[in-house]
């Protein structure tokens, strides 16, 4: 096991890289603890599979360094680094039995036969695959390979760190829960550095400890699932995280303060915005808006139930904001005033948070 | 595949190819069978013979000899071909411009009419004037494939591994790069070495490509005729006369209608046959 | 290991080069330089061959005879094939199973077999010497070779095309050529491929089933080897300009083949 920190890290599938465009990845300073849940959430595209085959080594970056340790494994091959990785499509050993296939990486690192066995229980007790140890492993089921995936990152003692890249893509939605909930009761047990990558938000944020928020090749938060909820640090992890994604409003400033449609918005910090050059936006997550007697006009557009709650579209000022009303609480029916939370209102300026 | 529909009228769509097929396939093997069983005396009088054709080809000692040179040829080609093209396809680039070169020239041979290769091979193994036959001379073998029975063999089998390798290169290869890169990756992983990969990812996934390249390979020299008979003409003596060539000495040399009909019908079934069983063996241990 | 891998491909293009440059390295000598020496390249390069072919009829008639037939035979195969692997991938019908594996076993008829019953059949139809019978006669193993390829890229797309369009309101024939015919364009051209090729190199029908009218060049060549003495430079000439139809097709087609190999119908 080892902590994981990765240092100027950027990566360029071309030649010879001109403009910001061009970098896969830009430039990239994260470190991992040692034993931590990660998620490496973002949208297809992002850059997120590109760093995953760098920290397993299948990659060699453009620039920076990659640390185990604070060692430099950089220019070490695959095999080196005492990693494993489970694959989006299932990567079994066809021609060989379950126990084989678990049996694989120590057979190839000469591990004595006996501890193989031993290794090999113990791990198919873990992950269920006890009771078909024996069949051939092409005849499983896609959640059953990708149980032999792990496995056969499990199975050795050594391993630094997991990695999925999108493991359940091809698993039947029902199976899905049940194999998330499998992978972080194993997290608990085994203590493994784990790094999941998806972009699928609720994977994310049930498997990990902390997220990782990529997008165009940048890493835009990395916080625990509260604080990505309750402080994007970034219109974008407004956006991408939560359902629907967090209000963006046009932001004009007077006296140094946040202004919208006419009225001042209320926000945590008192920061005098007047220094600021570049475009400002107020960001507020539609579980903290609510109707009230005073504060921005807007109408109703429409109204969706969701369940225990409805999503209520209002217009305000030509701009769109939308805002959860649990059951049972009364909808305005045209005409309403909105307030924001003052602690969860937050002031972005080109897209970073500033106040 | 399983969820076809029932449609019996579908036999439309299929009628031009059967009746072009059946054409070309019924009349001529009817014919041959007409042959088979009967006997002429050259003035286009038939009696009916009933099966000693049969019996005296499959008694004959020029059809064994015959049939022992085809099954030597068959088997030693097939023991060379696979391998050598399996080790090329392993060796070929992925990506990269070099892989069309590699695919264009390598597709080569196979394009070039039967009685050229033959001719062309004839041209190049020549002790006087051809590459080959000269060049070993200049190195110290007495080498001369129009006399010796054995550089005969020598030139047949290497002009086949000339020409049909490729085959199994190409076929080979297109098995190789429909394998998933993370296959490769999980294996790097796992620390597996590149016997390991090749053993255990590489083979795995190349049986069936293999199975057809066999079984095209099978059929396909067991059937060869233009070749050899331009390059050595069966000889010298009958040293190279494989199953075909002998046939068409007897059918259009000797105008022996009945026996080399007889051997016809033999020497097809025997290809069925041995098709067949290649076919079954080999699904058997796929479904395994 | 890795690093010296290039060099097993290479030695095998080496190989296979060696044979056609001496066929190369003849057709441009002299008959005297050819039997009178052994040199490595020619002395006195002369082009003669060439001109003998490209003015004498008997030689470039025979170019045009082959290129002929086998341009009939693979529309030919290829168009009949085509409905009939449409309903091999789409439907069950009686006995469709035992009829595509007796399709299948033509391919393994040996030519050697079948010469001298396809000369009385074509004979007695009165297509001898015709091209259209070696086209004929050729489509016993395209036809099902085909057939195969087809299916093979048929069972690939999907049936939903098939439904959706009928659902738009297409007819059967104009779903199959604007939609689907197209969709399998990759198939089409590899099945033409691998048809011109088997016909192109086929010799033992061709000479059989032909006498002047519609000779194929390797007919010509095998004839010239045998009456006119040895005219090996001529010969030579002959046969590389054979290979140059091979080439053109097989490089047009190039990224075509690997995908048609994949699907493991040959």
């Amino acid at each position: 096991m080892a902590k994981i920190t990765l240092e100027n890290l950027g990566h360029s599938y071309m030649e010879n890289p001109q403009s910001e465009a061009d970098w896969a990845l830009k430039k990239l300073n994260i470190d991992w603890d040692d034993g931590g849940a990660y998620a490496l959430l973002g949208p297809s595209g992002c850059g997120k599979t590109t760093l995953l085959s760098i920290i397993s080594g299948l990659l060699h970056p453009s620039a920076g360094r990659v640390l185990f340790d604070d060692q430099d494994v950089t220019d070490l091959p695959p095999d080196q680094r005492h990693i494993a990785q489970v694959f989006q499509f299932p990567v079994v050993y066809d021609t060989m039995t379950v126990y084989d296939n678990l049996a694989f990486p120590l057979r190839n690192r000469h591990v004595p036969e006996a501890d193989v066995d031993k290794r090999v229980r113990e791990i198919a007790e873990m992950i269920d695959l006890s009771d078909t140890l024996k069949s051939r492993a092409k005849g499983l089921t896609a959640d059953g390979k990708q149980k032999i995936s792990l496995g056969r990152g499990l199975v050795r003692s050594d391993v630094n760190v997991i990695m999925f890249d999108e493991p359940l893509t091809v698993i039947d939605p029902h199976l899905k829960w049940l194999l998330r909930s499998k992978l972080k009761e194993l997290h608990q047990r085994v203590k493994t550095t784990m790094i999941y990558v998806t972009h699928d938000q609720t994977e994310a944020l049930t498997f990990a400890d902390k997220v990782v928020v990529m997008n165009l090749g940048e890493v835009v938060q990395i916080g625990t699932p509260v604080d990505l909820f309750e402080r994007p640090q970034h219109t974008f992890v407004g956006h991408f995280i939560g359902s629907p994604g967090m209000n963006v409003l046009p932001c004009a400033v007077e006296d140094g303060k946040p202004h919208f449609a006419g009225s001042e918005i209320e926000t945590a910090s008192s920061r005098n915005l007047n220094e600021l050059k570049g475009e400002l936006q107020i960001g507020v997550r539609p579980e903290f808006v609510q109707f009230a007697d005073k504060g921005v006009p807007a109408k109703v557009v429409k109204v969706s139930d969701a369940g225990r709650f409805r999503i209520v579209e209002t217009r305000a000022d030509d701009t769109s904001i939308k805002l959860l009303v649990p059951e049972g609480q009364g909808i305005p029916a045209d005409d309403a005033f909105l307030a924001f939370d003052r602690d969860h209102t937050q002031v972005y300026r080109d897209g970073w948070i500033v106040a | 595949m399983n969820n076809k529909t029932i449609n019996h009228a579908a036999w439309i769509f299929v009628l031009p190819v059967v009746a072009l097929v059946a054409f070309n396939a019924i009349i001529p093997l009817m014919t041959v069978v007409n042959y088979s069983v009967q006997e002429t005396f050259g003035d286009n009088t038939f009696f009916w013979a009933g099966v000693i054709w049969f019996e005296e080809v499959l008694h004959s000692t020029r059809f064994h000899d015959a049939l022992l040179r085809q099954l030597t040829f068959t088997f030693t080609i097939l023991a060379i071909e696979v391998p050598l093209g399996v080790a090329i396809a392993l060796a070929m680039p992925r990506k990269g411009p070099w892989v069309s070169v590699c695919l264009v020239t390598m597709a080569l041979p196979l394009l070039i009419p039967w009685n050229v290769v033959g001719a062309m091979w004839n041209i190049f193994a020549l002790p006087d004037i051809g590459l080959l036959g000269r060049g070993l001379n200049v190195l110290g073998f007495d080498y001369n494939f129009t006399r010796q029975p054995g550089d005969a063999w020598f030139t047949l089998i290497v002009m086949d591994v000339w020409h049909w390798t490729s085959l199994v290169v190409l076929l080979a290869y297109a098995g190789l790069v429909s394998i998933p890169d993370a296959y490769y990756q999980a294996a790097k992983i796992d620390g597996a070495g590149s016997f390991a990969i090749f053993r255990f990812i590489q083979l795995p996934k190349l049986k069936r490509v293999l199975t057809i390249a066999v079984l095209l390979r099978f059929m396909d020299s067991f059937m060869i005729y233009t070749e050899p008979f331009v390059l050595t003409g069966g000889g010298p003596g009958n040293s190279t006369t494989l199953l075909s060539i002998d046939l068409v000495k007897i059918a259009l040399g000797q105008f022996d209608l009945g026996p080399a009909a007889a051997m016809s019908l033999i020497y097809f079934l025997i290809i069925l046959l041995l098709s067949w069983i290649f076919y079954t063996l080999m699904m058997r241990s796929e479904a395994q | 290991m890795r690093r010296y891998s290039w060099l097993v491909p290479t030695l095998y293009i080496l190989f296979l080069m060696l044979p056609i440059y001496w066929l190369l390295n003849m057709s441009f000598k002299t008959t005297n330089e050819i039997l009178g020496s052994f040199t490595l390249w020619p002395q006195e390069f002369t082009l003669e061959n060439y001109r003998v072919i490209f003015t004498d009829p008997t030689w470039y008639n025979g170019y045009i005879n082959s290129l002929i037939y086998v341009t009939l035979n693979t529309v030919l195969s290829v168009a009949v094939a085509l409905p009939a692997a449409y309903a091999f991938s789409r439907y069950r019908f009686l006995g469709d199973k035992h009829l595509f594996f007796w399709l299948l076993t033509n391919r393994m008829a040996p030519p050697a077999v079948f010469a001298l019953p396809f000369f009385q059949l074509y004979s007695a139809v009165g297509l001898f010497d015709t091209h259209l019978a070696v086209a004929l006669a050729h489509t016993l193993f395209n036809i099902p070779l085909a057939v195969w390829i087809l299916e093979g890229f048929m069972s690939g797309v999907p049936k939903e095309l098939d439904e959706t369009a009928y659902v738009d309101g297409h007819s059967f024939w104009s779903f199959f050529l604007k939609i689907f015919v197209p969709t399998i364009a990759a198939g089409i051209g590899v099945a033409a491929f691998f048809c011109f090729m088997f016909s192109w190199v086929e010799l033992l029908l061709a000479k059989t089933l032909t006498a002047v009218e519609a000779k194929p060049i390797a007919a010509t060549m095998t004839r010239t080897a045998s009456t006119s003495g040895y005219e090996l430079g001529l010969l030579a000439a002959a046969g590389s300009l054979t290979i140059v139809p091979g080439a053109f097709v097989i490089y047009f087609v190039r990224n075509y083949i690997a995908k048609g190999f994949a699907l493991g119908r040959v």
